[in-house]
C-alpha cells in the first residue's frame, strides 16, 4: 500500500528509517515509473538528497525536524523554487530559475518535507487534462490512454502512482479537485486567502489557491495545516486562528497576528520546530467530531448532470452519511447555471493581464525582431501554447473598451450573486456534497479540439472558486469503466474543519479502489500486505 | 488688424489643465521594500516584485498612502476610501506590462490650489496614487528614441510611489501654469510629501492645452504635451502649443486630439508615435490588493499632523505685521523656506521689520547656508542687534560667520572683538568729535541736519564701527538740546 | 468595423477584424489560420459566457473576495534587493548593468 505522510514522518522522527533512504527509494521509483506517466517535469534529485541529509542530521542531534519529516512531496511547476527550473509547462519559461522560493515551499521545507520534483501541468494552469503542457501530456495511472485531469495532472498522477507521498497543486477552477477525482486521490482547495499565493505563478489572481493532494484525507489535512497561515507578502492572505473551544476557524481581528506562521518571509531557513504554530497543533484533531446531527445538502447543480455511474457514487456517499446520523437533503442553487460563464470571463480577463509580463525583456524566452513591439509579439506568439493564447484573447476582449461592463463587470456581479446564494444555503446546511467531475477520466485527445467541451468539465468545481470557499474531492470507488470517481465536499469560507470531518467519513465509507497499474507501493521499504498492483 | 488681435492670443483664450506627477518621499517603493533612491547604479534597487518576476505580489507601502492623503488634505480634497486598478499596456519600462494605478475610486477628489499672486483658485479634480515606470536609455541615433539602434532599461525607478495631481482646465495662460506648478511644488516640499525636484524627475508635468474664441464657453479639441522637465519648458511648450493651435483654428483648420512631446532643443511640440490600440487600457480592479479604507478619524489624524502649507506659512508671517505691505517679499521668503527664521526672530522679540529685512537681505543672499541656521540661534543674533549689543555692520559680519561655519552669535561676536560700546564711552567719543569740528557743529546746531551723517561717520571711524549710528544721532541731539 | 456598434451587447458574433485588433492589443502575432480558428472559438465561448447577461444583478455590486480585509499595508522599511548579476542573468540580453531591448518605435502611450 502507498505510504502515508503521517507514517513516514513518524518513522523518520523516531529514527526508525532515514529520510535519505526514503528519498532515494522515491527518486529511484520516479526514475523507473515516470517514463510511463510523465508526471514530473523536473526531478530534484540532488536537492532532495541534500534536504533529506539535513533532516537526518536533525534527528541524530535529537532535534525535531517537523511534522513532515522526510515526507517526499511533489510540487506543481508553477510554484517558484529558488535556483530550480519553474516552467509552468510553458516554452516561454522553459529555462527560468527563480531567484526566490514560494512561501508554501519554505513552509514545507521548514516542516521537514523533502521536495522531490516539479510536476507537469497544463501550461500556466490553463486546462483540465494536462494536455496543454508544452512538454508532453501526463498519463492517467489507471489507464495510460486517459488524461489525469488538470491542470495539476502531474501532481495527481504522482500521488496516485505512489511516486510521491503527497503533492501540491493549484486550483483556479478545479485544477486540484478534478485531477484528484480522475486519478483516485484526495485533493483540496482551501478557502481563498488561507494559503499564501506568494511564489505561485499567477493565472487568475482572485481565484487561484494552492492546495494539497494525498492518498488520505488525513494526509491532505496535515499538509494543509502546514501550508496555511498568514503571509505578509500576500495582501489577500487571511489572518485566521483556530478557536480553542469550538475547533472552528475564525478571522483574527485586524492587527492581531494569526496563529499560522507569521512573517516568515524574511526568517532564516530552518525547520519549524514549534508545532503550536500550525493551525491544528495536535496534528489530526480536525478529523475528530461526529457526523451525527450535521445538515448536509446534495447540491443538484453539480450532481444531476453527471454521468449515472458518478451520480450513483454521490448517492452512496450521501447514504453513508445518513447512516452516520447526518441529515441529508437535496438542495438547489439555480444561480450556479451562470457560474461557468462568469468563470470563463473573469479567469481569462485576469490571466490576460497576469501574463502580459512575459514580454521577452527581463526573463524567459525572447524571439528576436527589429523593434521592441515586434519582439514582444513574436516572443509571446512563439512562447505561449494555443490554449494560453485563446484565454489571453478572450480575457483581453472581455476587458476591452466598450465590453468591460457587459462581460467582466457583469461576471463580477454574477459572482456576488453566487456568494449571496451560497450564504443563503449555508444558513440551513453545514456542508454540501456532489460530484467532482461530470464523468470519469476522458481519453487523451478526446476534447482538445473543442475548448467549450473541455471547459464544461470544470462545471462542478468552479462554483467554489468563484465564491472563495473550500472544497475537497474524495475518491469513492470506480465508475462503470473501472476508473476512479470523486465525491466533492463543499463548505463555506473557513469551513475546512467540518469539510475535513465529512470528507473523512465519506472516505471511510468508500469502496476502496485498487492501486493503479502503474504504482510504486513500497516507499517505506516494507512489503505491502495489500498487493502492490504490479501484477 | 483689430485691437483684439494685438493682445492675448489673437482673440483666442487658452484652456489648460495640468497633470503633475510627483514621486513620494518614502524610503521604499510603492509595493516592495526596495529603496526609493535616485541616482544609484542601474538595476541595483530591484526585487521579484518590482521586476515583475512570476509569482511575486505587491503589498502597499503605508507611508505612501499617508503622504498621498497629506497631499489631498493640503489641496483641500475629499480624502476617501479607495481601490487600485490595473492599467494595461505594453511598454519596456513597465515590468508587469500593466501599471497599478487608481481609476474610478481614487484616494483624493475635488480640491483646489490658490495661486499666491492673484488669489485665483485652480480646482483639483483628483490626486491619485500609482507607481512609476523604469528608465530607458536610447543608444545610437544621438539618443533619440526612434533613431536609436537599441535601448537599455533600468528598473530602479520602477515601482517608486507617485501621486498624480490632475487639475481642472482652469488655467488660461502659460504664466498661470508656471505659478500653479511653482506653488504646487512648494506645497509638496512644504508638507514633506515629495522632494519635487524637476531636474531629477521627481516632479513631472503633462499639460492639456486647447484654445477657444474669447468669450466662448465651449472647450476646443485638446492636445496633451508630455516631457515638461522644467518651469521654463512648461512655459515655452504651452506658448508654442497655443500659437500652433491658434494658427490652425484661425485659418479654418482643425486641431487633432493627440499626445505631443516637447522638443526642448527644437523649441516645438511633436506628435507622439503610438498606435490607436495603445489607448485601450483595459482597466480593472487590481485583484492582488485590497481596499484602502479611510474613515474620518484617520483623516483627522493625518490632518492634525500635517505640516503647514506655503499658503499657511505666508499667512502666518503676514499676521505678525501690522500692514499687508511686503506681501511679495513674504512670498519670496516662504518660497525660499526662510520663513521659519523670520517667525522665530519675531517670536523671540525682534521687531517684525528688522526680522524680515535681515532675512530678506543677508540670509536670502545665501539661501542654502541660511537654511542650515538654527532659527533660535538666528533670533538671538537679531536680538543682540536690537538691544544695541551689536551694530548693524557687526551683526552682518557675525551672520556671515554663522552661515560660513555655524556657531553661537555671542562667542563669534566676542572672537571678532565686537564688544558693544558702553553708552558713556560712546558719548565721550561723540563729545570729542564735536569739539574737534566746531564749524560743522555750529552749522548742525543751526539746522543743517544732513551733517548728522558726517558726525556719525567720524564716530564710526574713531570707534572702528563699534558705535551704533542711531545712538550717535541720539547723543548729538542730546548735546544740541543741552547746549540750548 | 466600428466596435462600438457591438458594445454592451454580448452574444453578438465577434468579427475576424475584432479578433485581429484584440491580438494586437495582447501583443500576439497570429497567423491567418489562427485568426480564423480563434474567431470561431471565441464566438462559441462568448456565446456561452454571455449567459451572464441574463441574470439580474441590479441589487449587488461587483464582488471582491468576501473575506478580504481592508488596509493591508507594510511598513516603509527597506528590504534586501536581489543581486544585480542574478537579476541580469535571467535576461535574454543585458548590457552595462541594464536590460537590452531592440529599438522602440512607439512612444509611451
Amino acid at each position: 500500500m502507498r505510504a502515508s505522510a503521517g507514517d513516514v514522518s513518524a518513522q523518520v522522527r523516531q529514527g526508525r528509517v532515514s529520510a535519505t533512504s526514503i528519498t532515494e527509494r522515491y527518486l529511484e521509483a520516479i526514475e523507473s515509473f515516470d517514463g510511463k506517466l510523465h508526471a514530473f517535469l523536473t526531478v530534484m534529485a540532488g536537492y532532495a538528497v541534500e534536504q533529506a541529509t539535513r533532516i537526518d542530521k536533525l534527528v541524530e542531534m535529537g532535534k525535531d525536524p517537523g511534522p513532515l519529516a522526510g515526507v517526499p512531496v511533489a510540487i506543481k511547476d508553477n510554484l517558484c523554487t529558488r535556483g530550480i527550473l519553474t516552467t509552468c509547462a510553458s516554452r516561454i519559461l522553459e529555462n527560468w530559475r527563480p531567484p526566490y522560493s514560494a512561501t508554501v515551499v519554505k513552509k514545507l521545507e521548514r516542516a521537514g518535507a523533502v521536495i522531490v520534483g516539479k510536476t507537469n501541468m497544463d501550461e500556466f494552469a490553463m486546462g483540465s487534462s494536462t494536455e496543454n503542457s508544452a512538454f508532453g501530456v501526463t498519463r492517467n495511472p489507471y489507464d495510460a490512454d486517459r488524461v489525469p485531469g488538470g491542470s495539476s495532472g502531474g501532481s495527481a498522477a504522482a500521488v496516485a502512482s505512489g511516486l510521491s507521498v503527497v503533492a501540491l497543486g493549484s486550483d483556479t477552477g478545479g485544477s486540484i479537485r478534478q485531477p484528484a477525482a480522475l486519478c483516485g486521490v484526495v485533493g483540496m482547495k482551501p478557502t481563498y486567502g488561507m494559503v499564501s499565493r506568494y511564489g505561485l505563478v499567477a493565472f487568475a489572481s482572485s481565484l487561484d489557491q494552492i492546495g494539497p493532494f494525498g492518498t488520505t484525507v488525513e494526509d491532505v489535512a496535515l499538509i494543509f495545516s502546514v501550508i496555511a497561515g498568514h503571509d505578509p507578502r500576500d495582501s489577500t492572505s487571511l489572518k485566521v486562528r483556530r478557536d480553542v473551544d469550538t475547533g472552528s476557524l475564525v478571522l483574527a481581528p485586524a492587527g492581531v497576528a494569526a496563529s499560522g506562521q507569521e512573517g516568515t518571509a524574511d526568517a532564516p531557513d530552518g525547520p519549524m520546530l514549534d508545532e503550536d504554530a500550525y493551525i491544528w497543533p495536535a496534528g489530526h484533531s480536525l478529523l475528530d467530531g461526529a457526523i451525527e446531527g450535521l445538515r448536509i445538502g446534495v447540491l443538484e447543480e453539480i450532481t444531476s448532470d453527471a454521468a449515472p455511474d458518478v451520480r450513483r457514487r454521490v448517492e452512496e456517499a450521501a447514504a453513508a452519511l445518513v447512516s452516520l446520523g447526518a441529515t441529508v437533503e437535496e438542495v438547489s442553487i439555480p444561480e450556479l447555471h451562470y457560474a461557468l460563464g462568469a468563470y470563463y470571463l473573469i479567469a481569462p480577463a485576469e490571466a490576460s493581464s497576469n501574463l502580459a509580463r512575459y514580454d521577452g525583456i527581463r526573463y524567459g524566452l525572447r524571439v528576436d525582431a527589429e523593434d521592441v513591439t515586434s519582439m514582444m509579439s513574436r516572443t509571446r506568439s512563439g512562447g505561449f501554447g494555443s490554449e494560453v493564447k485563446r484565454r489571453i484573447m478572450l480575457g483581453t476582449y472581455a476587458l476591452s473598451a466598450g465590453y468591460y461592463d457587459a462581460y467582466y463587470g457583469q461576471a463580477q456581479r454574477v459572482r456576488a450573486v453566487l456568494v449571496d446564494a451560497f450564504a443563503a444555503v449555508y444558513r440551513d446546511y453545514d456542508v454540501l456534497i456532489g460530484a467532482t467531475t461530470p464523468a470519469t477520466a476522458f481519453g487523451v485527445g478526446e476534447k482538445t479540439g473543442d475548448p467549450l467541451a473541455m471547459y464544461l468539465s470544470d462545471v462542478c468545481t468552479i462554483p467554489s472558486n468563484l465564491a472563495g470557499h473550500p472544497a475537497i474531492s474524495v475518491p469513492f470507488g470506480a465508475g462503470d469503466d473501472g476508473l476512479p470517481v470523486g465525491v466533492q465536499v463543499l463548505a463555506p469560507a473557513l469551513g475546512e474543519p467540518v469539510m475535513f470531518r465529512v470528507a473523512a467519513a465519506i472516505e471511510s465509507a468508500a469502496r476502496s479502489l485498487p492501486p493503479p497499474p502503474v504504482c510504486f507501493a513500497d516507499g517505506m521499504g516494507v512489503q505491502s500486505d495489500m498487493g502492490d498492483g504490479h501484477a | 488688424m483689430g485691437m483684439s488681435d494685438l493682445v492675448g492670443y489673437r482673440g483666442y483664450e487658452p484652456v489648460i489643465g495640468l497633470e503633475v506627477h510627483c514621486e513620494l518621499d518614502t524610503l521604499t517603493k510603492m509595493f516592495c521594500g526596495c529603496p526609493n533612491s535616485f541616482g544609484d547604479a542601474p538595476n541595483t534597487n530591484t526585487c521579484p516584485v518590482c521586476l515583475a518576476l512570476p509569482g511575486s505580489l505587491p503589498v502597499v507601502n503605508e507611508k505612501a498612502v499617508e503622504l498621498a492623503a497629506r497631499i489631498g488634505l493640503a489641496l483641500h480634497c475629499e480624502v476617501r476610501s479607495s481601490i487600485f486598478h490595473r492599467k494595461n499596456y505594453f511598454y519596456p519600462d513597465m515590468p508587469k506590462d500593466y501599471q497599478i494605478s487608481q481609476y474610478d475610486e481614487p484616494i483624493n477628489v475635488n480640491g483646489w490650489l490658490e495661486l499666491p499672486a492673484s488669489g485665483v483658485r485652480i480646482e483639483i479634480e483628483r490626486a491619485h496614487m500609482e507607481e512609476d515606470t523604469g528608465k530607458t536609455t536610447h543608444v545610437g541615433g544621438g539618443g533619440r528614441i526612434h533613431d536609436s539602434s537599441f535601448s537599455l532599461v533600468d528598473y530602479n525607478r520602477a515601482g517608486v510611489p507617485l501621486v498624480e495631481i490632475v487639475s481642472r482646465p482652469d488655467i488660461h495662460s502659460s504664466e498661470q501654469a508656471r505659478q500653479y506648478v511653482s506653488e504646487l511644488r512648494m506645497l509638496l516640499v512644504s508638507i514633506g510629501a515629495s522632494k519635487a525636484r524637476m531636474e531629477e524627475g521627481s516632479l513631472r508635468v503633462d499639460a492639456n492645452v486647447s484654445v477657444r474664441p474669447e468669450g466662448s464657453g465651449a472647450l476646443g479639441t485638446r492636445c496633451e504635451i508630455k516631457n515638461l522637465n522644467s518651469l521654463r519648458s512648461l512655459v515655452r511648450a504651452i506658448e508654442y502649443e497655443i500659437e500652433r493651435q491658434v494658427d490652425l483654428v484661425s485659418t479654418g483648420q482643425v486641431v487633432v486630439q493627440q499626445t505631443r512631446h516637447w522638443d526642448e532643443a527644437g523649441g516645438r511640440t511633436i506628435a507622439l508615435r503610438s498606435k490607436e490600440e495603445a489607448h485601450d487600457y483595459r482597466y480593472f480592479p487590481e485583484p492582488d490588493l485590497v481596499r484602502l479604507d479611510f474613515d474620518s478619524d484617520r483623516v483627522a489624524r493625518i490632518a492634525g499632523a500635517l505640516p503647514p502649507t506655503p499658503e499657511q506659512r505666508r499667512a502666518r508671517i503676514m499676521s505678525l505685521f501690522d500692514t499687508s505691505t511686503g506681501a511679495d517679499l513674504v512670498a519670496t521668503i516662504v518660497e525660499m523656506g526662510l520663513d521659519v527664521l523670520v517667525i522665530s526672530a519675531i517670536e523671540h522679540g525682534v521687531v517684525p521689520d528688522r526680522a524680515l529685512s535681515r532675512t530678506a537681505n543677508e540670509a536670502a543672499a545665501r539661501v542654502e547656508d541660511a537654511l542650515n541656521l538654527d532659527p533660535g540661534t538666528y533670533a538671538r543674533l537679531l536680538m543682540m542687534e536690537q538691544d544695541g549689543k551689536l551694530t548693524p555692520t557687526q551683526t552682518k559680519a557675525v551672520l556671515q560667520a554663522m552661515m560660513d561655519s555655524g556657531g553661537e552669535p555671542e562667542s563669534i561676536a566676542s572672537t571678532m572683538g565686537f564688544e558693544a560700546m558702553e553708552p558713556d564711552a560712546m558719548v565721550s567719543v561723540v563729545t570729542g568729535i564735536v569739539d574737534a569740528h566746531p564749524d560743522e557743529w555750529q552749522r548742525y546746531r543751526d539746522g543743517e541736519s544732513k551733517l548728522a551723517q558726517f558726525f556719525v561717520g567720524q564716530v564710526m571711524k574713531a570707534t572702528r564701527g563699534k558705535a551704533n549710528g542711531k545712538e550717535v544721532i541720539a547723543a548729538l541731539d542730546k548735546l544740541k538740546a543741552d547746549a540750548l | 468595423m466600428d466596435k462600438d456598434d457591438l458594445a454592451d451587447t454580448p452574444g453578438n458574433r465577434i468579427s475576424r477584424e475584432q479578433v485581429a485588433h484584440i491580438a494586437r492589443l495582447a501583443r500576439l502575432d497570429l497567423s491567418d489560420e489562427e485568426l480564423d480558428i480563434y474567431t470561431d472559438q471565441l464566438c462559441a465561448v462568448l456565446d456561452h459566457a454571455a449567459q451572464v447577461s441574463s441574470i439580474d444583478t441590479s441589487s449587488v455590486s461587483a464582488a471582491s473576495n468576501p473575506l478580504s480585509a481592508a488596509n493591508v499595508v507594510r511598513e516603509d522599511r527597506p528590504a534586501a534587493c536581489i543581486d544585480r548579476d542574478e537579476v541580469l542573468s535571467m535576461a535574454p540580453e543585458a548590457e552595462d548593468g541594464m536590460f537590452k531591448v531592440p529599438r522602440i518605435m512607439e512612444d509611451e502611450p
